[in-house]
């Protein structure tokens, strides 16, 4: 099986990395690179725990094959706090008390930042679509779309998240 | 013992042609161990479960025009094969001139997934339970294929020929479908039955599409496509018919419904039992006949 080099951007840092054609994405991020925030639960594109984003869209990093980044950029949970600062959906999921085990936190805490990315005042039902691609067997998600809405109330403080083109 | 939850994905090789030319050369001379390679939703999971064994994977999201989303006010709608769904939502003109198209989109599956999922990936897939291509078959999609020949257009209605089967061949490469402009006041209305409100797979899906036709007797032609009642994507031609030559009541829409109903041919499986696949279709039919009768009036 070929391996490949590919040359890409994860939270904020410019990585070059030899990836096989069989691995994914998650893989990628957490064998290679030591990012084991994003989580794998399923490896079917269910569950939701391995959410990332790509070229800032959210994406199951389980379903998504690291040679296919090249070039690409990537925002794992680790990348959404800058200078020491959470990015208020991390603050408002800590205020909310959204977080029990703590598994599908990581994809939760991404889809919902890219939620109010799109869209900065989502109603409930805006949230709980979103969030129909996380799973969580603990909160029962009330607490959850409660961060989500506080948060969208919070002021971004945290740097924007990259994109491609800049 | 053994018992590994997650098995990584199989070998294989990853395949990034640099021209149509290129990749069908390729996928024809690999007739049996090459696939097309377009959002992988489907593909991947198929592969970690060992239902198939792909030795290349085929990668067709850089190929021109494959992620072009094009409308035009004269000849219609132009998605290129790797456009994702939730680029299709959020199209202003999808959601201008073919809601009903956004509307099956937005029913697969979670935002992530469809970050990736391709309505030709869905078409091409043949799943009799594909959300999208429904809304495909009554906006007469047409697709575009590049063959080892050159280029040819697949009408959809034709297309399929049982799960997971289609009129592809070797070396076949759907790098886009085409919808004409729709039909003048047409409204159209997709209903999904999932084991939960969300996400999942349909036990029954009904798209209807309806609009003023003055060379119906009824005055109104209405286009019906069922999802996972039959081994392909289901037009049940006689309810069709029945509602062009009869004139439109609560009443003759309840008779189209049962002939919907009567055209299918569902299975047991996890999601349902046969039996209420085929009464939930006759419902279905018979509400989103409704809905769109109501919007056109």
């Amino acid at each position: 099986m070929a391996f490949h080099k590919i040359t890409i951007t994860i939270n904020d840092e410019l990585e070059q990395v030899v990836v096989p054609s069989n691995m994914t994405l998650m893989r990628m991020l957490r064998e290679t690179q030591a990012l084991t925030g994003t989580k794998n639960g399923c490896s079917a594109g269910e569950c939701g725990a391995c959410t990332v984003l790509m070229n800032g869209e959210p994406v199951n990093s389980c379903m998504i094959l690291a040679v296919e980044c090249d070039g690409g950029v990537i925002t794992t949970v680790e990348g959404l706090a800058h200078d020491r600062q959470l990015d208020p959906i991390q603050e408002a999921i800590i205020e909310a008390g959204g977080v029990q085990c703590g598994f599908c936190t990581p994809g939760i805490l991404i889809s919902s930042r890219a939620l109010l990315n799109r869209n900065p005042n989502p109603s409930d039902e805006d949230i709980r679509e979103a969030l129909v691609g996380n799973l969580c067997r603990c909160t029962g998600y009330m607490r959850i779309v409660e961060a989500v809405k506080k948060a969208a109330g919070m002021k971004i403080v945290a740097a924007p998240i990259p994109m491609p083109s800049d | 013992m053994e018992y590994n939850t997650h098995p990584a994905l199989p070998e294989f090789e990853y395949i990034r042609p640099a021209s149509l030319a290129e990749a069908s050369d390729f996928l024809s001379h690999h007739p049996d161990t090459a696939r097309p390679f377009l959002g992988g939703t489907d593909v991947l999971v198929r592969m970690r479960d060992g239902f198939i064994k792909p030795e290349f994977l085929v990668d067709m999201k850089n190929l021109d025009g494959t992620n072009d989303l094009r409308f035009d006010p004269s000849t219609g709608l132009t998605l290129g094969a790797a456009v994702n769904m939730n680029r299709v939502i959020a199209s202003p003109d999808v959601q201008a001139h073919y809601p009903v198209l956004a509307e099956a989109c937005r029913s697969v599956a979670s935002y992530q997934l469809r970050t990736r999922a391709t309505i030709v990936g869905n078409i091409c897939n043949a799943s009799p339970a594909g959300d999208t291509i429904g809304a495909c078959l009554a906006l007469d999609g047409t697709l575009q294929v590049h063959g080892v020949n050159g280029p040819r257009q697949e009408p959809l209605g034709e297309f399929f020929l049982g799960p997971g089967k289609t009129t592809l061949r070797p070396g076949d490469i759907v790098t886009l479908i085409h919808f004409p402009l729709p039909p003048k006041g047409c409204a159209g209305k997709y209903l999904k039955l999932g084991r939960n409100q969300l996400s999942d797979l349909s036990i029954v899906g009904v798209t209807a599409l309806g609009y003023p036709d003055f060379s119906c007797q009824s005055g109104y032609h209405f286009r019906l496509a069922l999802a996972s009642v039959a081994p392909v994507p289901l037009v049940p031609a006689e309810a069709e018919t029945y509602l062009a030559t009869h004139s439109i009541t609560l009443k003759t829409i309840d008779e189209a419904a049962s002939l919907s109903a009567d055209a299918c041919s569902p299975i047991d499986d996890v999601r349902s039992s046969a039996r209420y696949r085929k009464q939930m279709a006759r419902n279905l039919s018979a509400k989103a006949l409704t809905e769109v009768w109501k919007n056109l009036n």
